[in-house]
């Protein structure tokens, strides 16, 4: 993992500093709550419906024991006792004190952590793939990319005030565990006669207007890798849509120019930006890259696994994935349990997770953008204890990309934008599928709800999607069907007409009821819904 | 608002009134003094930057961020003359605005020197290069 050196520690010291003299100008009223809005929301503070709640990054969703026994201690000391884990990788905290936040800064630059660019019209934490290092088919570990692109990326000083917040997303294996075509740009890290190289995507994004990311470059070396990404930024800080917030993330601007006509103007700036020298050596990609190094893998650790207990072989197949050293295994812990708030976790189970880190798996845990936690590296032959230990602390749910794993936004009871809820859905859902065995028997399917158009909760993406509308003062909920965040990324499309909170439960049913009708062998619900068709299932729903 | 100019610059302030660019490349190009909205090109400028003094940038609301890299255009093409940063400057903008290159700020509402001097001074490192003369942390760290 990444370590602060001396200058990392000095500029996450002084922005607490920074902040806490602005939330003394204002609480002294020497700003109005305008002129402070730009500055909180670049610190991750926003105004919510009952309270200040505060997002705080974690980097290409990478922590160990220590930073997470932080985030459980913040939840603690100055929230409820609880804190939730974002589709962004980060976790954000609902019931925020505006002069505790501050402090709260301060507690998290002891462990190397920060809330800067956690909102605002800037570029936001970058996401990555929460397997990276682990992960059996990929090519590279994307973190170290990540890491420099974080470093460039903090107080930019050009590109702190966008037409809109710009999210980028770093790959490294053809499985797309991170949505990455669906952010402002998505790297996908290639080999190219052996160096290693980014695929740049641009102009993807969900919001109301979902796109999907194409191609801008096919590779660009490490060397000319910020030159590059300024000349996509430049051209879209200099020509962007500010007239209407709904039309000024940078998809609109590729949509209207024109993806070679995007790639022309970037290609135009880069020229002329590569000549100022703002790429940093190799050595510095090379520093960075010698923190990632793998852990110490025990050579020769077993492969065998006693799967006598079927509780714990049942959780063994749907929440443990391949790891690329033999002997070790990735484990997924759910945040979702049945009935309960999607990436939502305690102070304790916090705590516990830190310690099963700790002991099992090298002191490194990932956060995922579906909301849930990973130990990426954890041997074989200590998955039962493991699996026994996070039964204990009510966190060894058997439903990772089930039915029940549903990405949710905050929605209505906590968000201001939100027009509907989208917490009580997802429990009413979880719980109608409660049985695992009925779970397991629909096999993978991505269920994500928003509660407003701005689709926090990834419903474009979902391969069913649910997504909150207000409907002449009620909740109303449309249904999207065929949408999907990985490598073979898709759009859902909407059913037809909307449904309240129990109807639209009824619906997700009749379309599950549909599917297990007509699958082939071997078929996910999504290779179903593509094999044959939208009006199957739109029958289904509608008769 | 002349009161209100911060000038971190060691020369006089220029005193012709600034021109629109429109203005400037129709028919004013004698003009030493120009003002640049944000949706302008700055590029139409850089023809002309060696005998210019004083370019404006307006910044009509503080979101509106296309003055900052308007700002780093005129400075990498070798533009050395005042570079003024005018309308909704706010103070927590000045250390990014210093950083692009202005050297002159006409803020709307005046702005209290402590706290600037204080934003101004609280980074000693920046990850970046950028227009002005600071030192990226990967050039302190690699030499």
């Amino acid at each position: 993992m990444y370590k602060y050196d001396q200058y990392d520690q000095a500029i996450v010291d002084a922005r607490v500093d920074e902040f806490r003299d602005q939330v003394r100008r204002r609480l002294a009223g020497q700003i109005t709550e305008d002129q402070f809005k730009p500055l909180r929301l670049m610190n991750g503070l926003y105004l919510q419906l009952h309270a200040y709640m505060l997002r705080v990054a974690v980097p290409y969703g990478t922590l160990d024991g220590r930073q997470m026994r932080m985030l459980g201690h913040i939840a603690r000391k100055y929230d409820r006792g609880y804190g939730h884990f974002t589709t962004r990788q980060n976790i954000q905290y609902n019931w925020i004190k505006l002069e505790d936040a501050p402090d709260i800064l301060a507690d998290l630059a002891t462990v190397e952590m920060h809330a800067i660019q956690t909102s605002g019209n800037c570029i936001r934490n970058i996401s990555s793939d929460q397997f990276a290092g682990a992960a059996a088919d990929e090519i590279a570990d994307p973190r170290p990319w990540a890491e420099l692109l974080r470093q460039w990326s903090t107080f930019h000083p050009e590109f702190s005030y966008l037409p809109r917040k710009f999210k980028i997303a770093v790959i490294a294996a053809p499985e797309d565990r991170a949505a990455m075509r669906l952010h402002d740009i998505g790297i996908e890290l290639v080999e190219r006669d052996g160096v290693l190289g980014a695929r740049i995507f641009v102009g993807g994004g969900m919001g109301r207007t979902p796109m999907i990311a194409p191609e801008i470059k096919d590779f660009v070396s490490a060397d000319d890798l910020m030159s590059y990404l300024e000349a996509c930024l430049r051209v879209y800080n200099r020509y962007g849509r500010r007239d209407n917030i709904y039309k000024a993330r940078i998809k609109i601007l590729i949509h209207e120019l024109g993806a070679d006509e995007y790639r022309r103007q970037v290609e135009e700036e880069f020229a002329l930006v590569k000549a100022l020298g703002i790429d940093p050596p190799a050595a510095e990609l090379e520093r960075i890259t010698a923190f990632f190094a793998p852990p110490a893998f025990e050579a020769g650790a077993s492969d065998a696994i006693d799967r006598s207990d079927p509780d714990f072989a049942v959780w063994l197949d749907q929440n443990v994935k391949p790891h690329k050293q033999p002997g070790y295994a990735i484990v997924n812990i759910s945040l979702k349990p049945i009935g309960g708030i999607p990436g939502d976790a305690s102070a304790d189970q916090i705590d516990v997770m830190a310690d099963l880190a700790e002991r099992y798996s090298f002191d490194e845990l990932r956060v995922t953008h579906a909301q849930n936690i990973v130990l990426p590296h954890v041997r074989k032959v200590d998955l039962y204890t493991l699996w026994q230990r996070l039964s204990d602390a009510k966190l060894a749910d058997a439903n990772l990309d089930l039915i029940s794993d549903i990405i949710a936004c905050p929605g209505l009871d906590y968000c201001s934008l939100a027009n509907a809820r989208s917490i009580p859905v997802a429990q009413k859902i979880a719980t109608r599928f409660a049985d695992l065995g009925r779970q397991r028997e629909l096999g993978e399917l991505k269920l994500k709800i928003s509660g407003c158009i701005n689709a926090c909760g990834h419903h474009h993406a979902g391969h069913i999607g649910i997504l909150g509308v207000d409907k002449k003062g009620t909740e109303n909920y449309q249904l999207l069907l065929g949408g999907s965040g990985a490598e073979d990324a898709s759009l859902g499309k909407i059913t037809g007409p909307g449904f309240n909170e129990d109807g639209i439960v009824d619906a997700v049913e009749r379309v599950t009821d549909k599917y297990l009708q007509v699958r082939e062998e071997g078929e996910r619900f999504l290779d179903t819904y593509r094999r044959v068709g939208f009006d199957p299932f739109k029958e289904a729903i509608y008769g | 608002m002349a009161d209100d100019l911060l000038r971190f610059r060691n020369d006089e302030a220029h005193d012709e009134p600034a021109v629109t660019l429109d203005s400037f490349l129709a028919d004013q190009t004698n003009a030493t003094a120009v003002r640049l909205e944000s949706g302008d090109d700055a590029r139409a400028l850089i023809p002309f930057i060696d005998r210019l003094s004083l370019i404006e940038v307006s910044f009509p609301v503080y979101r509106d961020g296309r003055g900052y890299s308007s700002a780093r255009v005129l400075r990498e093409a070798g533009y050395v003359g005042e570079l003024r940063a005018a309308g909704d400057v706010l103070v927590d903008q000045v250390p990014f605005m210093r950083r692009c290159g202005f050297d002159s700020f006409a803020p709307e509402a005046p702005i209290d020197p402590a706290v600037l001097k204080a934003s101004l001074d609280r980074y000693e490192y920046h990850y970046q290069p950028a227009a002005d003369a600071a030192v990226p942390v990967w050039k302190l760290r690699h030499g």
